[in-house]
């Protein structure tokens, strides 16, 4: 499982882009996405969520339901 | 005479505090003194008042020196999205209320786009010397963006001078870069050096990887703000303390601020009115935290100034703002419009302007020096206010009712100075009056015994007389300070023949909301 962006909260600030450790983060239409297929929820990394920590809109990066938890290998 | 009253009851003046504060500022060594007659201080420092090496640096850059920003213009290219802290007057869900104006979305441009459009605005203003990064977040939490752009406009341009802001969290890590860039002029936004005040102002920083809140963000971000600034003055840098004035919260605690930012060697402190609406959607908006009036703010200002020069003419500007301070020209490049336009640097064309404009200066200095000469023998007490109508060139030539904006000058036997501006709604569109009226107008201009104007019809003339207010158009197309002086001379003739009666003017508003094209 993933974080997920919510684009209508998005300000497009790319604050979250250089600090994600998985690279997961991209531009799309202005705003920005999450490849959940690279997201580890930064656990192995971090303590806290980057995207979650330095994103200045509160409730933007959220975990996203549609998949299921990530588990470190 | 109702309108009177109103006008009179509206905000006292700021009290017994503030003198404590001055009081406190004198012991520490500042003179509280203004006017011309005194030294290396007041935001008005002139080419005697510094060190030859640092007039250099700072005579032609609007934001540094008073006297440049008649002349010369700036530009900010929006570079730097992101930021690393969280601040309670700012709401990056539009974008940062004090350093860009909020429901305004900034268009984000990346280095090569921000290049081109600084080779575009100076070929068309060839007054525009500086080039500053101020956001819309913070100009060292998005650092590759911002030493791409300086690297490429210092090719394409060589004779831009190059500047930056930050709230400094990640100032002490750049600052060999920030020197070898040659970047000489930072501005870094210090509002507390007391971890318990900044903790009303910050709800969190971002830092190490880590949400950091509470007293120990505030702690972090100031140690870090104060260790940046100590070492960009080791490198010989010039630097500015921004601070934002917040009634009840950090406005007495801003002597402190001064003080400890005058003894690790800023060269300039800019405390600015904070700017607080419900509708900009800030913590402090919301809470209904207000902003301090026109005499609040000079009479910290005041207090602080001493040794130190204090910037008294920001505009607080957006962060993609173009033109002299007082405008902005910003709608005339758009990124569409700058790759649209046929583009050639023309150093030379560049330079013989900035020499003309060198020349001006020094008649607008001879004629306020002449002027001054001839106030020698008065000994009066008074001082007052005068606003100017003025688009610039230290000329006043604005019609009254096309004014963006009034010049504050206070004047006494001492001399005339810089003391603010008061930004308004224009009076006058399409020769009609605006629906607002002239009341904001007085409000703004409350503190004012006369404003000097290019020219000002019959209708608002009779509403500031009735407000007490006088206006001249006598001085039309003169230099500013040489026509206060001037108008001063006559006002304490006036009185002295019982004329007219000097009286005591009230407190004025502060009109929110940074600057914006129209």
């Amino acid at each position: 499982m993933a974080y997920k962006i919510v684009a209508s909260q998005c300000t497009g600030c790319s604050a979250c882009e250089p600090q994600c450790p998985n690279t997961a983060i991209f531009e799309k239409g202005g705003t920005f996405a999450i490849d959940p297929a690279k997201c580890s929820e930064c656990i192995g990394h971090f303590d806290q969520p980057q995207c979650v920590a330095v994103c200045p809109v509160d409730d933007t990066c959220v975990i996203d339901n549609s998949v299921p938890r990530y588990r470190a290998a | 005479m109702t309108k009177l009253l109103q006008l009179h009851d509206f905000g006292a003046p700021g009290g017994a505090s503030f003198d404590e504060l001055r009081k406190s500022a004198a012991a520490s060594g500042c003179s509280t003194k203004g006017g011309a007659g005194k030294t290396g201080c007041g935001s008005s420092a002139g080419e005697s008042d510094l060190p030859p090496e640092i007039w250099e640096k700072v005579k032609n850059h609007p934001c540094y020196s008073e006297q440049a920003h008649h002349h010369f213009a700036r530009m900010h290219v929006a570079v730097a999205p992101a930021c690393n802290i969280q601040c309670n007057y700012c709401n990056r869900k539009y974008d940062c209320a004090n350093e860009s104006r909020p429901g305004v979305v900034s268009e984000k441009l990346t280095p090569e786009q921000a290049a081109r459009k600084v080779v575009a605005v100076a070929s068309t203003i060839p007054q525009m010397t500086v080039l500053g990064i101020a956001g819309p977040g913070d100009a060292l939490a998005n650092p590759a963006k911002t030493f791409k752009t300086f690297e490429m406009v210092t090719e394409a341009a060589p004779d831009i001078k190059l500047c930056l802001s930050t709230n400094g969290l990640m100032l002490p890590d750049y600052v060999d870069q920030i020197a070898a860039m040659n970047v000489d002029h930072v501005t870094i936004t210090i509002n507390m050096v007391d971890p318990e005040v900044g903790a009303k102002i910050y709800p969190w920083i971002f830092y190490d990887h880590r949400r950091i809140t509470g007293v120990e963000a505030s702690r972090i971000l100031s140690e870090r703000q104060l260790l940046g600034l100590e070492m960009l003055v080791a490198r010989g840098i010039l630097v500015k303390v921004n601070s934002v004035m917040i009634p009840g919260i950090n406005d007495e605690h801003l002597v402190e601020v001064n003080k400890a930012v005058k003894s690790r060697g800023a060269f300039l402190h800019n405390i600015m009115p904070l700017i607080s609406e419900a509708e900009h959607g800030t913590a402090f908006g919301l809470s209904g935290q207000r902003g301090p009036t026109a005499q609040e703010l000079k009479a910290l200002q005041d207090a602080c100034e001493g040794e130190m020069n204090m910037m008294r003419h920001c505009r607080q500007c957006r962060a993609d703002a173009v033109g002299l301070l007082g405008e902005d020209r910003s709608a005339e490049f758009t990124t569409e419009k700058v790759m649209a336009m046929d583009l050639e640097y023309d150093l030379a064309a560049r330079q013989a302007y900035q020499a003309k404009v060198e020349a001006e200066r020094d008649a607008i200095a001879a004629a306020k020096q002449r002027e001054m000469e001839s106030l020698a023998d008065e000994t009066a007490s008074i001082k007052i206010q005068v606003a100017i109508a003025t688009k610039g060139g230290g000329v006043i030539n604005e019609h009254f009712g096309h004014a963006h904006e009034f010049q504050i000058y206070e004047v006494s036997t001492a001399g005339a100075k810089f003391v603010g501006h008061r930004r308004v709604d224009l009076y006058c569109e399409g020769g009609y009056a605006s629906d607002a009226g002239i009341e904001p107008i007085l409000k703004a201009l409350n503190d004012c015994t006369a404003v000097l104007v290019a020219k000002i019809g019959l209708c608002p003339k009779d509403s500031l007389a009735g407000a007490g207010i006088e206006a001249v158009e006598t001085y039309a197309f003169e230099y500013i300070e040489q026509s206060v002086i001037a108008y001063f001379k006559d006002y304490l003739v006036r009185v002295g023949k019982s004329e007219i009666r000097h009286v005591a003017r009230g407190d004025a508003d502060i009109r929110q909301g940074a600057f914006v094209a129209v």
